[in-house]
């Protein structure tokens, strides 16, 4: 057999060791590091004495406390209100001075989402092996790299072995054939897969996104699709690397230069699945069949085209789902509603390592621009993936056009996508987000979180409830 | 790391689907920068009825009283018993290190999400894997019979209930023998650092680019 899958490939030419009992170690190109999961990994690194093995393989940067307001920013890491969350920046400051990891800190521009700053640094790089203690790491794998989230303990045994011991798992190809209607998004597009093959559908299993409705979206909207794989139970999404990809990487700050970088694009080009090569499971969507989605339970699986009727508890037949159904139902608070425009919002969230690039940006102030927030919402806020994405949509005048339709301009980080800094839902309040869990009180306790793209979490913003964005635009 | 051989203990049967690590350890305890201590919020939204903070003394919250472990029958309970999906979501080892501090041992469900299932055997955790039948059985005997224990022996791969009915379960043998022998990943993997360094040095010749100083 010697056609290979992209994650073959990819699993090949980072193998160190095959071992005995089927287990093998593999090669860390990459590791990011943020301040919640990495404290115990530096801990543990000093108790046993050892140093990292290879520190350029890693790279820093807050950002799930980081507060999000100018006020609480301008002061750095002082400037964090709650003295817990402050403790795990400075402890991440402290660790990566202490062991010479160069770190984004709160202060500099490049801070920001790790997942965000990776791709725009040029740090994640085709044909790379990239890990992080989180599991929206499958991110990267739009560029063709194999990359998927870690616990504490891995992300210690990176720093101290840049290797981890991995097991291979199975291949799955997902793909979207045809062309996308207007408005649809990539956001969309993943969330109509994993409506297809449910938040367990990929476990065990790598999934290489392609098909025409995948090759045509730009690398935001690769990295939209692969942030998600996780949602669909894949630890990592890989999408085949072609001229889109190329043009990304080049000139970025730390992409190769000059004649490395030819060499780099020759090598990159075999980053595809061969002709032939063999997928355990493979799934098609037509992308014509994709409409604006949205979710309405408490899992990214119930999940709905904004045209459908919310699911009801007592139409389904398997006893786990029915069971699952009645709980997100009374969660989300449903009884009496039947549509999703029956829901009334209470919060907009537009950021998140799913949502928060420059070209998500764009399209939800193209929606808002010369409108204005419906008046019975309590807040829209949009946070920008880094303090680059930021300066460029300062730059594009889009800070301008949300201020003026009434949606707030904050400091890049996580904010409200798990809400571990000041930004929340209140309790029982419906938040259309474009970020990519909708768990019982992930934004806040007792919050109801529903699952959107930029669009649609504009239009809706502007609505006061879900719409199809096409409708909106149309006046 | 600690060993795990073998182990008896009581079943407390969580019964719901797709658990996440969100419910077994809600965010605001994720800001510690310690390993321990986070037993006393496992489950937190579930078993509390106010919004548990970080710091916070447990003892003297309002409990919601039908949830399992609130439930006396089921005090000192070290095996769980769950449904499908159990772990996923966020990667967080604060999930894993909270059912430990909480003093389970054991985790029975019909399937697993992979960061989760992995983060647990890091941690002296067991995570058993059986089928939807076997895992329906034991639901339903745990709910006929106070006291219900279970006994797992990790080297003979099975979980034996108290009236002699055996299940055997897979895992895989890095794994197990990592988790009997309570052997810490870093020092194995360092055994082969010549390995690691030969591999690395082909790979700067042939992609350089891989290695750039990030300054
Ligand atoms: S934006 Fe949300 S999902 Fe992404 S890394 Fe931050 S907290 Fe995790």
């Amino acid at each position: 057999m010697s056609t290979k899958t992209l994650y073959d490939k990819l699993w090949d030419q980072h193998l160190v060791k095959q071992r005995d009992d089927g287990s093998a170690l593999i090669y860390i190109d990459l590791q990011l590091l943020h301040e919640v999961t990495s404290p115990q990994a530096f801990e543990g690194l000093r108790m046993a004495n050892r140093k990292p093995w290879r520190i350029s393989g890693n790279l820093a940067t807050p950002d799930h406390n980081v507060p999000t307001t100018k006020n609480e920013r301008r002061e750095g890491v002082n400037g964090i209100a709650d003295p817990v969350s402050k403790i795990q920046v400075v402890t991440l400051d402290e660790n990566c001075d202490e062991f010479g990891i160069t770190e984004f800190n709160m202060m500099d521009e490049r801070q920001g989402i790790v997942h965000v700053v990776g791709p725009e640094q040029g740090a994640t790089l085709p044909g790379m092996t990239v890990v992080c203690g989180d599991s929206h790491t499958s991110t990267h794998g739009a560029f063709g790299a194999l990359a998927h989230g870690i616990g504490t303990s891995e992300v210690e045994h990176v720093l101290a072995t840049q290797c981890l011991v991995q097991k291979k798992n199975k291949n799955m190809l997902v793909r979207v054939d045809g062309e996308l209607s207007p408005y649809v998004s990539a956001k969309d597009v993943v969330l109509a897969i994993i409506g297809e093959i449910g938040t367990a559908g990929g476990t065990g299993y790598v999934i290489e996104f392609g098909g025409t409705g995948i090759q045509s979206l730009s690398m935001e909207g690769r990295m939209t699709v692969c942030n998600m794989a996780i949602e669909a139970g894949a630890r990592v999404g890989l999408i085949a690397v072609d001229q889109t990809t190329i043009d990304y990487v080049e000139g970025r700050p730390y992409a190769p230069k000059g004649e490395q970088w030819d060499q780099a694009v020759e090598a990159w080009k075999d980053l595809v699945s061969d002709e032939g090569a063999h997928f355990d499971n493979v799934v098609v969507l037509k992308a014509e069949d994709i409409k604006p989605q949205v979710t309405w339970g408490t899992s990214p699986e119930m999940v709905i085209a904004i045209d459908q009727a919310i699911p009801r508890s007592e139409d389904q037949t398997d006893p786990v789902l029915k069971e699952g159904y009645a709980r997100a139902w009374k969660y989300m608070g449903l009884e009496g509603k039947s549509v999703l425009a029956d829901i009334t919002l209470d919060r907009v969230f537009i950021g998140s390592c799913t949502n928060s690039r420059i070209e998500d940006l764009r399209i939800a102030a193209e929606v808002v621009k010369g409108r204005q927030v419906a008046e019975s919402l309590k807040q829209a806020i949009v946070v920008p993936g880094s303090g680059l994405v930021k300066a460029q949509a300062e730059a594009e005048g889009l800070d301008e056009i949300f201020t003026q339709a009434g949606l707030e301009w904050r400091e890049p980080g996580c904010s409200m996508c798990l809400a571990m800094n000041a930004d929340k839902l209140g309790n029982g309040e419906h938040c259309a987000s474009t970020s990519n869990r909708n768990f019982e009180g992930r934004q806040g306790f007792g919050g109801r979180t529903h699952l959107v793209s930029p669009a649609m979490a504009a239009a809706a913003a502007i609505a006061g409830h879900f719409v199809d964005v096409n409708e909106l635009v149309k006046h | 790391m600690r060993a795990f051989t073998q182990h008896q203990g009581i079943v407390a049967p969580l019964d719901l689907a797709n658990v996440d690590t969100d419910m077994i350890i809600p965010k605001q305890f994720l800001k510690s920068i310690k390993r321990t201590g986070f037993g006393k919020n496992l489950f937190d939204e579930l078993r509390y009825e106010d919004e548990g903070q970080p710091d916070q003394e447990c003892t003297g919250r309002p409990l919601r009283e039908d949830f399992v472990l609130n439930q006396a029958k089921y005090a000192g309970s070290s095996v769980l018993l769950a449904r499908r999906n159990f772990g996923c979501g966020s990667s967080r080892e604060h999930a894993p290190w909270a059912l430990d501090d909480y003093g389970f041992r054991v985790v029975i469900a019909p399937s697993f999400a992979d960061i989760f299932f992995n983060n647990c055997f890091k941690n002296g955790l067991l995570p058993i894997q059986l089928s939807e039948e076997n895992v329906e059985q034991l639901f339903q005997e745990v709910a006929n019979e106070d006291g219900y224990a279970l006994s797992i022996d990790l080297e003979a791969q099975t979980v034996t209930t108290q009236s002699g009915t055996s299940f055997s379960f897979d895992v895989d043998d890095f794994r197990k023998h990592c988790l009997l022998n309570g052997l810490d990943d870093i020092g194995l993997t360092l055994q082969d650092q010549d390995a690691i360094k030969s591999y690395e040095a082909e790979r700067q010749q042939s992609a350089p680019w891989l290695f750039v100083n990030k300054g």
